[in-house]
């Protein structure tokens, strides 16, 4: 009988626990949808790097950390999922940089952005993300070095980095990642739906639904 | 139960029932605590880490005391819920601003006085300190009843 009660009550609680967090994530999902129709910009914000078609009817935006780990690894994702849907898919770059130190690494992605080398920046900082990240903190001097290999001029950036403008920019996408409830990287949102459960698999599966959702066949 | 009505295993029963009531309040406790880490994604603060260890041991503790019925469990599930108590009403201090900030211990990674959700007037930090409380208190009694 006490084996019995003892079990039964364990049991409802850990399935009062589940369907609890069943019925928060559709709640929350349901919320950013509503959200996502009635106010875009919070998503997309005009000084946002996007790559893609302007025709494209799926938004991807992803909330990245150029010193996260995880945000580098998500990225081969991002562009496969691109190739695989030609002009269907617009990628949204915002910035949620957790890491100590690494508004520099933004700023530095900003500035290169003046000399139209924003993705060949990006993708350089993510490939060689052990190398300019020590114990999870930003070591800006690791980064210099690297620049060239783009064709950046280090001293233009220098100079470029400590535009206002930039510093803006990042408060902006904080302010936008705090009131989507964006508090890990990368937080990916597919038109405004965020990710249920967080992995590649779930990514790619949501991105497909999307498509399947705005270009029936 | 199925025991046979006589006074001595009567008192067992609410022993029992007591212990069994403490091992239902640790668990809730503990699934509210993943809840808010977990679903919610609330990041843990220093402190609220410190009372977690004190707090989810007990699940197991509690649950091994009850079968059988260990009077002994008090020894092992007492400390916790003590020291749990004692970090959970410092934490509560800092949170209502009666401690000043400069003496928290936590400045890097996550505020403990960072206010992530409020029902009315419970915080997260006093659910903890009642759910302590209510440990110690079941604690407590179940512990004079032993030693009757």
């Amino acid at each position: 009988m006490r084996r019995i009660l003892f079990a039964g009550s364990g049991l409802v609680l850990v399935a009062v626990f589940f369907a609890a967090a069943s019925y928060y994530k559709s709640w929350r999902s349901a919320e950013l949808g509503f959200m996502a129709q009635e106010n875009a910009s919070v998503f997309v914000r005009p000084h946002s790097s996007t790559l893609g078609s302007d025709s494209a009817k799926v938004f991807l935006v992803k909330f990245t950390d150029p010193a996260c780990e995880t945000c580098a690894a998500f990225s081969e994702l991002v562009k496969q999922a691109m190739d695989a849907f030609p002009g269907q898919i617009k990628f949204v770059v915002r910035y949620a940089p957790f890491h100590t130190g690494s508004d520099g690494a933004v700023r530095i992605l900003e500035a290169a952005k003046n000399q139209g080398k924003y993705w060949e920046t990006l993708k350089l900082l993510y490939r060689r993300q052990s190398t300019w990240t020590e114990h999870h903190r930003v070591v800006l001097d690791r980064i210099w070095p690297l620049l060239p290999e783009v064709g950046l001029d280090v001293a233009r950036v220098r100079a470029d980095m400590r535009d206002p403008r930039i510093s803006a920019i990042i408060e902006q996408d904080l302010a936008d990642a705090e009131a989507l409830g964006v508090r890990k990287t990368p937080g990916f949102f597919v038109n405004g739906k965020p990710l249920e459960t967080f992995g590649q698999r779930p990514l790619a599966q949501l991105i497909k639904a999307e498509i399947r959702a705005k270009y029936p066949k | 139960m199925t025991d046979p009505e006589q006074p001595a295993s009567q008192g067992m029963d609410r022993d029992w029932s007591l212990l069994f009531l403490g091992w239902l309040l640790a668990t809730l406790s503990t699934l509210g605590s993943l809840f808010f880490s977990n679903v919610m994604e609330f990041a843990p603060c220093v402190l609220c880490w410190y009372q977690r260890i004190c707090l989810f041991p007990l699940v197991i503790i509690l649950a091994l005391g009850l079968f059988p019925l260990d009077r002994t469990v008090v020894k092992y599930s007492l400390p916790l819920v003590v020291v749990g108590w004692l970090l959970s009403a410092y934490h509560n201090l800092l949170y209502a601003g009666i401690i000043p900030a400069s003496l928290q211990p936590c400045t890097r990674g996550v505020s403990c006085t960072e206010e992530y959700i409020e029902f009315g007037f419970l915080s997260i930090p006093l659910l903890s300190l009642l759910s302590f409380s209510a440990l110690l208190c079941i604690l407590i009694v179940f512990k004079r009843r032993s030693l009757q």
